[in-house]
């Protein structure tokens, strides 16, 4: 608004200068407030730190901070927000999007030791956890009581909650029981200040703003998560999976249409294409049909009357859409079996070839088609090959584009063959990342899929919480400068945002 | 539309040069809901019409203004709903009004609440500008969830102007059970059969009668009919039941009395505040009528974690949710400055300090 009757002043036009920070200032104070073995600033020491699952982005912080308690992590942040330091939050570092990569000048500050389960309270169906605790110990700790906490990440063993908050992160069951910021009660979470926050609370409404679902997702960049209240689900009593095969991608993807269509949500809906699935069948056998373009996995889940009337109808269905055979799994090894294959879908890449590369993107379910053409075209164009793996239910895909990070090259055709996925994705309706995040990885992305008055409001969400843009800098959400280089700026309306801004 | 929203522009470009405010309205349905507003009334409610429904999807889009039942009926077509059952609480009720208004309806604790099902928005903030966040797709983690943000904002920071929902398919089957059972005992059931995969669907308790909406698959909605026990209702009284709860019509509602709605952990043990009550979400929702001071009932709730609003009757000027401690409120104010630097939209709506 021209006429603006208050200041107004844009914040993340250009990405801020940390280059002038007092080490050995940063390194005093760190050691007043966190004992020996809890700070680490040996190279040797914060090796282990220069990358999270994303390996191609690499570099090292000037410190890891490893605390043990709130006051801890509390004293670390109220350092850094004096001292000017960037921070950045790490759980077991599974991320895919280079979220947890360390910042040059910056601490990373991890949340490893905070591994105790508070509390499971099996009559209010919920789990009180500390951000270190793994997904899976989570459901572990809830089994004796038949419940379990959702959602399930496929690197659930290692991933933690607090990671999995501040991605978000989603699983092949989401369809029916939602992504992470579904199955949150409450949040802990300490500001850059070093002030303490709760955000939800175990009343179904939380008076004021939707804090909560607003920080679920926000890669760090808002405040640090200390305590996770999660929602517990009752275990159904019994799963029930469907596997079909079809001589035909589109003919796939119009059958999880119609299943939809028909009134089912599956506990889980999968799809997988002809190469991931002969990758994973080297590598686990799963009895897949090799011969199939396209694999669907169905999972029915409840009472064991609700699961015959959902594998019938679901049969049914995919009788009707042209499925060329239908395998029901007669008992949990069986499921187990179907599934193994699908879980089993990175680490076959990884077998099959020396490096891939995992995009994420979602678009519109009925898109498939174009979409899985594109791919096929652009593997031509770029010489690389891609298997596709497909949360069919929700348009989340994951293609998998294989590599060889040692032939000069290889992993810059492959960046560029994977933003040209993003790309399309944006262009298809959908969107650049469904549930690894943008991280560093996806930011020029985030120039292709929002317009600059979008990114500067998100900017100014930042600086609500964190006024100094200190938590993960450099993640995200780009400067307008960082887009304006990349070039592929968003135009609105037509027209060039911010024309005052030179361009390179 | 383009002019429409060339006139919200205008009109919040002016009330930015002369110190007004504007209140952002739909149909008018939930006009009694916050504190007495201040400021021009803005009507979205020709801002309507539905842009894109596409039910394999499982995505609707609509313009702010367009009437619930309009999207509802459209929804009934495909035999999808709106799973979390807004409150309409009158014939003009629109999207936008319910999404700021953040309500959901009886089936809030099998499918969620309606923040859950906001997967997309455009909004015109008070710089008059118009921005677009999240999308028509399921998942989507690009960007902080502003969408989400605007559930329950009551218009105090943006004028929302279109909004995505996901949409399911209505249960294939339904059945409503009811049985005598005081307070204590109806909690202590109630909390344990969630624990329990039953497709419990809704629950009302009022003056010593639990009754009971069980949905999903035939076969398990009568398996847990058997399990459950009770009478069961006819299918018309049950669907009447359930929709004078959703739309407060039922004859607990009426009464000179203020209504207060408390939202307290489901495993709270029963409240002692002077008046009548009302239970729902499975012990997590409890309304009552009352003429206690409003100390009493707040602090009733927040005894078990839980908070108080003053929803119907009272006075207006007076503080209807429960007040926000002060991290939380610095936060507040930050986050309406981010999206409302002139201070254009009525925030008092919601909290005094907010102005
Ligand atoms: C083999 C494999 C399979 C995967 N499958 C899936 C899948 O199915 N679905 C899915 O969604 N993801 C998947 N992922 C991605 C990854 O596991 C998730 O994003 C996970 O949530 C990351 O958790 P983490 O603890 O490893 O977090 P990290 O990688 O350590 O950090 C991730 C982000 O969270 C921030 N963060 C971490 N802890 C905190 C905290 N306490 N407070 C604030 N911010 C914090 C970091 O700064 C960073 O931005 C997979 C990864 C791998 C390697």
């Amino acid at each position: 608004m021209n006429d603006a009757t208050s200041v107004d002043s844009a914040p993340g036009i250009k990405e801020p200068d940390f280059s002038g920070i007092d080490r050995a200032a940063l390194f005093a104070e760190l050691a007043r407030v966190l004992p020996a073995d809890c700070l680490l600033i040996e190279h040797e020491d914060i090796k282990p730190y220069e990358c999270d699952g994303l390996s191609a982005y690499r570099e090292l912080p000037l410190a890891v901070a490893l605390p043990r308690e709130e006051a801890q992590v509390a004293a670390v942040l109220k350092i850094c927000r004096k001292l000017g330091v960037p921070v950045v939050a790490r759980g077991a570092g599974t991320g895919l999007s280079a979220g947890a990569l360390p910042h040059k000048f910056g601490v990373i500050l991890s949340l490893a030791r905070f591994n105790r389960i508070l509390k499971v309270d099996p009559a209010a169906r919920l789990a009180v956890v500390q951000p270190g605790v793994r997904n899976l110990a989570i459901s572990e700790a809830a089994a004796p009581f038949g419940l379990y906490y959702a959602p399930d990440p496929s690197s659930q063993i290692a991933c933690t909650i607090g990671g999995n908050v501040a991605e978000n992160s989603g699983g092949v069951h989401c369809l029916k029981y939602g992504l992470t910021v579904h199955n949150l009660i409450a949040l802990r979470i300490l500001t850059i200040d070093g002030e303490l926050l709760e955000l939800g609370s175990r009343a179904p409404d939380t008076p004021g703003f939707e804090l909560l679902a607003l920080f679920t997702g926000s890669e760090g960049l808002l405040g640090v998560v200390t305590e996770v209240t999660v929602k517990l689900t009752p275990k159904p009593q019994l799963a029930q999976c469907v596997l079909a095969a079809f001589d035909d991608v589109v003919k796939a993807g119009d059958a999880v249409a119609k299943i939809i269509a028909a009134g089912i949500i599956p506990a889980g809906l999968e799809m997988m294409d002809q190469p991931a699935t002969a990758a994973v069948e080297q590598f686990v056998r799963a009895g897949y049909p090799l011969d199939a373009k396209a694999i669907l996995l169905v999972e029915a889940d409840g009472t064991p009357e609700e699961v015959a009337e959902e594998i019938a109808a679901v049969r049914k269905v995919l009788d009707g859409a042209g499925a060329t055979e239908i395998r029901v799994s007669r008992d949990e090894n069986e499921r187990l079996k179907f599934w193994a294959g699908r879980k089993a879908a990175f680490p076959a890449a990884g077998r099959i070839s020396p490096d891939y590369y995992c995009m994420d993107g979602t678009i519109p379910r009925r898109r498939l088609g174009e979409m899985l053409e594109a791919i096929t075209q652009m593997e031509h164009k770029y010489g690389l090959r891609c298997i596709n793996v497909f949360h069919a239910g929700d348009g989340n895909l994951h293609p998998l584009i294989l590599f060889d990070a040692n032939k000069p090259g290889e992993l810059e055709r492959t960046e560029e063959f994977g933003a040209e996925i993003l790309e399309l994705s944006v262009r298809l309706g959908g969107t650049i990342t469904g549930e690894h995040g943008v991280g560093f990885e996806k930011i020029n992305s985030m120039c292709v899929q929002f317009a600059s008055p979008e990114l500067t409001m998100f900017h100014r969400v930042k600086q609500a919480f964190d006024p100094a843009g200190l938590l993960n800098p450099g993640k995200a959400v780009p400067t307008l400068h960082r887009c304006a280089e990349f070039g592929r700026m968003h135009v609105h309306h037509g027209q060039l945002p911010h024309p005052d801004l030179p361009r390179f | 539309m383009n002019q429409l929203t060339q006139y919200y522009a205008d009109t919040l470009r002016a009330a930015a040069r002369g110190g007004g405010k504007v209140v952002p309205r739909g149909g008018g349905s939930k006009d009694f809901y916050g504190r007495a507003t201040v400021g021009e009334i803005l009507s979205l409610a020709d801002y309507r019409g539905i842009i894109n429904y596409d039910p394999t999807e499982l995505v609707l889009t609509a313009r702010a203004g367009t009437p619930l039942a309009e999207i509802e009926a459209l929804l009934a077509e495909q035999n999808q709903c709106l799973a979390f059952e807004p409150p309409h609480f009158g014939s003009g009720a629109t999207l936008g009004g319910a999404v700021a208004a953040g309500l959901s309806g009886p089936r809030r604790m099998q499918t969620g609440p309606l923040r859950d099902f906001v997967l997309g928005t455009k909004i015109m903030d008070g710089r008059g500008d118009i921005l677009k966040f999240g999308g028509e797709v399921m998942k989507n983690v690009a960007g902080f969830d502003v969408s989400r943000l605007l559930a329950g904002s009551l218009g105090s920071f943006s004028l929302i102007l279109e909004v995505s929902v996901k949409v399911l398919p209505r249960p294939p089957y339904e059945a409503t059970l009811r049985m005598a059972v005081p307070e204590a005992e109806a909690l202590a059931r109630l909390n344990s059969w969630g624990g329990q995969p039953l497709p419990l669907a809704a629950s009302a308790w009022y003056d010593g009668q639990l009754t009971l909406r069980l949905a999903g698959a035939h076969a398990a909605v009568d398996a847990a009919c058997s399990k459950l026990g009770g009478s069961r209702l006819e299918a018309d009284a049950a669907s009447a039941f359930w929709n004078s709860v959703r739309e407060q019509q039922d004859a607990f509602f009426g009464g000179g009395e203020a209504l207060w709605r408390l939202a307290v952990p489901t495993t709270a043990a029963p409240l002692s505040v002077p008046g009548r009550q009302f239970i729902e979400w499975g012990g997590g929702l409890r309304w009552w009528k009352s003429d206690a001071p409003a100390s009493v009932i707040r602090s009733a709730a927040q005894a078990v974690g839980g908070n108080a609003t003053l929803f119907r009757g009272g006075d207006r000027r007076d503080e209807r949710f429960t007040p926000l401690p002060l991290a939380q409120l610095r936060l507040h104010q930050g986050l309406k400055k981010a999206f409302d630097p002139n201070n254009v939209f009525d925030a008092s709506r919601l909290y005094a300090e907010l102005a």
